[in-house]
C-alpha cells in the first residue's frame, strides 16, 4: 500500500470550543486515511494533562501558574461565553443533546484511529511540568525539528 | 439497493458518521457494500468525499423521509 498522507496540528489553545474543532478535524482526516500528528504546545498542554490527581511542578512561579492552570480534557473552558463555568455546562448540555462527544471521548476516537500525539517539551519545561502531569495516550516529548520534520511532508498543516 | 452490512448513524453529526464508517469497513470483506442510515445532511457530500480518498467506491445515496441511506463497496 502507497505511503498515506500526512497531516499535522499545531494544538496552541486550550480552550474547549477551539479543541473540538481541532479534534473535529483530525478525526476526519484519520478516519479518510491520513496519517494525523497533534503538536500540543502552550496553553494546547492543557488538553492532555491528567483529569485526576495533583499536578506537581516546580517553583513558587510555576506552582501559582499550574493552579490557575490546571488544565484536563474535562477542564477546559470556552474561548466565549464561558461565564465561570456556567456557559460551558450549557454548551454541554447542547452537544449532549446532538450526541456529540466531549473532549475526552474525541481523544478516546482519536487514539482508535491512530492520531499521534506529541508535547512541546520546551513548554513543559517552561512551566516546570514533568512528563507525569499527562495522560498515557501521549506519544511522544519533542522540539519544535520533530514537528517541523512532519509538517514538512504533510499535505495539512493547521495551527489552533 | 441491497447491502451486506448496515451501520445507523441517525442523530450523529459530523465527523462520527464517517468515523463510524470508516470503523465498520475496516472489518468488511473486498467488494462488500455497506449501508450507512443518516439524519445529517453533510453527509451527501461527505461520504462521496470520504469514499474518494479511501478508495472505496461510492454508490449512492437514497434520500427516504429525511433519512440518507448511503452506499459504498469497500475496494
Amino acid at each position: 500500500m502507497a505511503e498515506k498522507d500526512k497531516m499535522t496540528i499545531i494544538m496552541f489553545s486550550g480552550e474547549m470550543d477551539k479543541v473540538l474543532a481541532a479534534f473535529n478535524i483530525a478525526i476526519g482526516a484519520a478516519a479518510s486515511g491520513m496519517d494525523v500528528t497533534i503538536f500540543f504546545t502552550y496553553w494546547g498542554l492543557n488538553v492532555i494533562k491528567r483529569n485526576e490527581g495533583s499536578i506537581k511542578s516546580k517553583g513558587v512561579m510555576c506552582k501559582m501558574l499550574n493552579f490557575m492552570n490546571r488544565g484536563g480534557a474535562k477542564r477546559l473552558p470556552l474561548s466565549k461565553f464561558h461565564m465561570f463555568g456556567m456557559g460551558k455546562k450549557m454548551m454541554q448540555k447542547l452537544m449532549r443533546d446532538i450526541n456529540f462527544p466531549q473532549v475526552d471521548e474525541l481523544i478516546q476516537t482519536a487514539k482508535e484511529l491512530g492520531v499521534k500525539f506529541i508535547v512541546c517539551t520546551t513548554t513543559i519545561g517552561m512551566m516546570g511540568l514533568t512528563k507525569e502531569a499527562f495522560i498515557p495516550e501521549v506519544d511522544s516529548f519533542a522540539g519544535v525539528a520533530t514537528y517541523i520534520a512532519v509538517a514538512r511532508e504533510s499535505k495539512i498543516s493547521l495551527f489552533i | 439497493m441491497k447491502a451486506d452490512v448496515s451501520i445507523d448513524c441517525v442523530g450523529l453529526y459530523c465527523p462520527m458518521p464517517i468515523v463510524n464508517t470508516a470503523k465498520k469497513i475496516r472489518d468488511m470483506q473486498s467488494g462488500q457494500v455497506l449501508e450507512v442510515i443518516a439524519d445529517d445532511e453533510g453527509v451527501k457530500q461527505d461520504m462521496p468525499n470520504w469514499a474518494k480518498m479511501t478508495r472505496n467506491e461510492f454508490l449512492g445515496i437514497e434520500e427516504e423521509n429525511g433519512r440518507y441511506h448511503v452506499f459504498v463497496r469497500k475496494s
